[in-house]
Formats: structure tokens, sequence, C-alpha cells
């Protein structure tokens, strides 16, 4: 009789070897399982990422077929392979002939909800912007987020001068090449665009002139 | 009155309508009103969830043996976890730009009341088949309600359903529908609709209820 009164005890009090166990054989498994669909899916994830990056450079500098990243060391401008966390880099687009089209500069900065990171193309010959691209942003949709679904705002950065710097103005009240119509409704939004790129500008204007007196 | 049988079909239909996890048990809420500004986002979040509830209820159903009762919550956390972090990563691999979207929708999953209230009060419960049926039914009401609130608020707040155009271009979207307002708002209304439905068939059911005791009395 005794032996069975303590089986039972033991099947509904496990001893803490076996919870242990239980619980390490279930983390080991789902270990296992995370990381093998994270090596299934990783290339896929970062050729989509590439694409994207990629596809934007090119749109944002109309004409350019090829890219290189371009990081700033030593005072000057090198072509990389591989950019470092904390290095600050920017876009050379080339045409098919591999001459220089212009500069595809990334920036980023607060919006009205979060931070916006986008990409806009430069030429530095003209001093122009010729085109920008929202990469990340989460601003209020059906307002802020139509500085990337609003096509009329989106051209605006189509031929823009930077001299002597962006400024947004209320909408339909565009008159001078360096003036962005900003969205109804969405100020902060469009304002944020413009303060981004003028302090893109500011960190990199210099750098890519001295490169273009070289 | 029906036989209070545990048939199959009763546990599928009731997560799909009289036990609906969002209109009237009101759980998970948060997804429910976070990602539904589109039906398309509705219906991929819906979709994660279902994978998740499905896979997650077969093995801790069919793992309710192995598991002490001390661990179990922990244990089925890991399996949602496992689960969630899959569908995460393959989301991110077959469908980037709804997953951009959808953001941190995603992993929360993990925290979802509805999935973890099925396991503790039904898969660890109950036979496989049935788990897994009651999950697929959960999963549908589940899918459902997000559907149908992503779907109202897709129509107002922009006046398309599926990115496809409704109205001509006089009708003016409606925005705070695909704001956080909207949600509740939207939310507030089904849930009306609801317990209005319930309560007109709680009365036919009393009233019926009514007329077949007095024939009784009688003889």
């Amino acid at each position: 009789m005794k032996p069975q009164t303590q089986q039972t005890v033991n099947a509904t009090e496990p001893g803490s070897m076996r919870l242990v166990a239980t619980l390490g054989f279930a983390g080991l498994l789902s270990g296992l399982i995370i990381v093998s669909v994270f090596e299934a899916t990783l290339p896929t994830i970062t050729a989509y990422k590439a694409r994207i990056l990629q596809e934007a450079v090119f749109k944002v500098l109309p004409g350019s077929t090829r890219l290189q990243r371009l990081a700033y060391r030593k005072d000057k401008l090198a072509v990389v392979e591989e950019v470092g966390k904390e290095e600050e880099f920017v876009f050379g687009g080339y045409n098919s002939e591999g001459a220089l089209v212009g500069y595809a500069i990334p920036g980023s900065g607060p919006g009205f909800q979060d931070i916006i990171s986008l990409l806009y193309g430069y030429l530095p010959r003209q001093r122009k912007v010729v085109g920008m691209e929202i990469l990340e942003s989460r601003e209020t949709p059906g307002l802020g987020d139509k500085i990337y679904k609003d096509a009329a705002f989106v051209a605006n950065f189509d031929a823009l001068s930077i001299d002597p710097e962006i400024v947004a103005v209320k909408r339909g009240s565009k008159s001078a090449p360096n003036e962005v119509d900003a969205i109804t409704g969405a100020t902060i939004s469009s304002k944020a665009v413009v303060r981004i790129i003028n302090q893109a500008n500011q960190q990199w204007l210099q750098r890519l002139q001295i490169q273009q007196g070289e | 009155m029906p036989e209070k049988k545990q048939d199959t079909y009763q546990e599928f239909i009731k997560g799909l309508w009289r036990d609906n996890p969002v209109f009237v048990q009101v759980l998970g809420m948060c997804p429910m009103l976070a990602v539904t500004n589109s039906a398309v986002n509705a219906l991929v979040m819906g979709g994660a969830t279902f994978f998740v509830l499905v896979a997650s209820s077969f093995f801790v159903s069919s793992l309710k043996n192995w598991i002490p009762k001390q661990v179990r919550i922990s244990t089925y956390i890991i399996i949602i976890a496992t689960f969630v972090t899959v569908t995460d990563f393959t989301l991110q691999a077959l469908m980037p730009v709804v997953h951009k979207e959808l953001g941190a929708f995603i992993p929360l999953i993990v925290a979802n009341c509805m999935i973890l209230g099925r396991q503790e009060a039904f898969a660890s419960r109950n036979s496989v088949r049935l788990a897994v049926v009651d999950a697929l039914g959960m999963a549908s009401g589940f899918l459902f309600a997000l559907f149908s609130l992503g779907a109202v608020r897709e129509i107002l707040g922009e006046g398309a359903l599926f990115g496809f155009k409704l109205f001509s271009d006089d009708f003016e979207p409606w925005v705070i529908m695909i704001l956080p307002p909207g949600g509740f708002i939207t939310l507030g209304l089904l849930l009306l609709l609801f317990n209005w439905l319930k309560e007109r068939k709680d009365r036919l059911v009393a009233q019926l209820d009514e007329m077949e005791i007095e024939p009784r009395f009688r003889s």
C-alpha cells in the first residue's frame, strides 16, 4: 500500500528537476525552431531591403543606373563596400557611361509622431535637390502620411534650389525655386521633411564640394 | 431545449458567433484597435493570429500530459512565442510591405490574451481534435471581427476597400475613421449591434419557452 501512495504523490507533485527539464527542453526546442526559420528567411529579407534601397536611390537620382556607397573617412569620401554602424555615408549615383550623376543623401529627424527617415537626390553642380523618397515614417494616416502619398507634395522636390536654404510655405504660395508648398493639415510633417533635408545639407554640402574640387 | 452535447460543430461555431472573442468576450483589443485601419492589415493580422492560435492549441493539447502544471503558463508562452517569431520572420520575408505597416503588433501577438486564454481554458483540458476545432473557431471569429472593423474603417476613412476606390471623387474621406478614435467608435457601434442581436434572441427564446410551457400546464 505504502509505495502506491508515494507514487500518487510523485505523480501530482513532480520534482523540481522535472520542472527545470521541461522548461529547458521547451526552450531548447523553441530556440532551434526560431534559429532555423531566421536562417531560412534572412537571405530574402536582406535582398528585399537592398532592392528597396537601390530602387529609392535610382528614383531620387533620375538617370543613374549604378550606385556606390561613399563613406566620409579621414576628411574625404571613400568608396566602401560595407558601412560601419556609426559611419556617415551617402550614395553616389552613376549613369551607364560611369559618370557621376549626383549624390543620394540619407537623412532622418523627428516628425510629428516618430523619426522620419528619407533619401534625397542632390546634384552638386546645379546645387539642386532632384528627388525625395520617404524611407520610414509613422506620420498620422490620412494627414501626415501625405508626405509620401501626395504626389503634388513629393513633386516639390523634383527641382528644388537649396540656396540659401529650403523653406516650407503655405500651400499654393510657392513663388521662389527654394520654396516648398506645405501640405494643408500636415504642416508639422511638411516642415519636418524640409528641416531634415536642410540639416543633411549642412552636414554634407561642404564635404561633397571638396570632393568636386579634387 | 437543445442537447448540451460537446460536439465538434458546436465547438467550432461558438468561437465564430456565440462566444466571439472580440464581440462577446471583448479580448485581444490591442491589435483590434491598432491595426484595423485597412482591410488588408486587418486580414494579415487576423491570419497571423489564426496560425499562432491553431498551432499553439495543437501543441498544448498534444503535450498536455507531459507539461507539469506548475510550469504550464511558462511552457504555453514559450510555445506561443515560438510560433509568433516564426510568423514574424515569415511575414517579413514574404509580405514585407504589410509587415512594415503592422510593425510592432506582430511580436505583440505573444501577449494577446485570447490566445493564452484558449490554452489555459480549453486546449489543456480537451482532446487534440476538440482543441484544434476550438482554435479554428476562435481564430475565425477573431479574423472575422478584425476584418469587419478594418473594412468599415477603410470604406469610410479612405473611400476604398483593399485599395480599390469605391466612390467617385466627390466622396470626402472621413479621416477620423482611420485614426484611433475611428477604431473606438466603430468597435463601440459593432459591440452595440452584437448586444442588441443577443438581447433580441434571448427575448425570443424566453417567449418560445413560455409558449411551450403553458400547454403543458393546461394538460
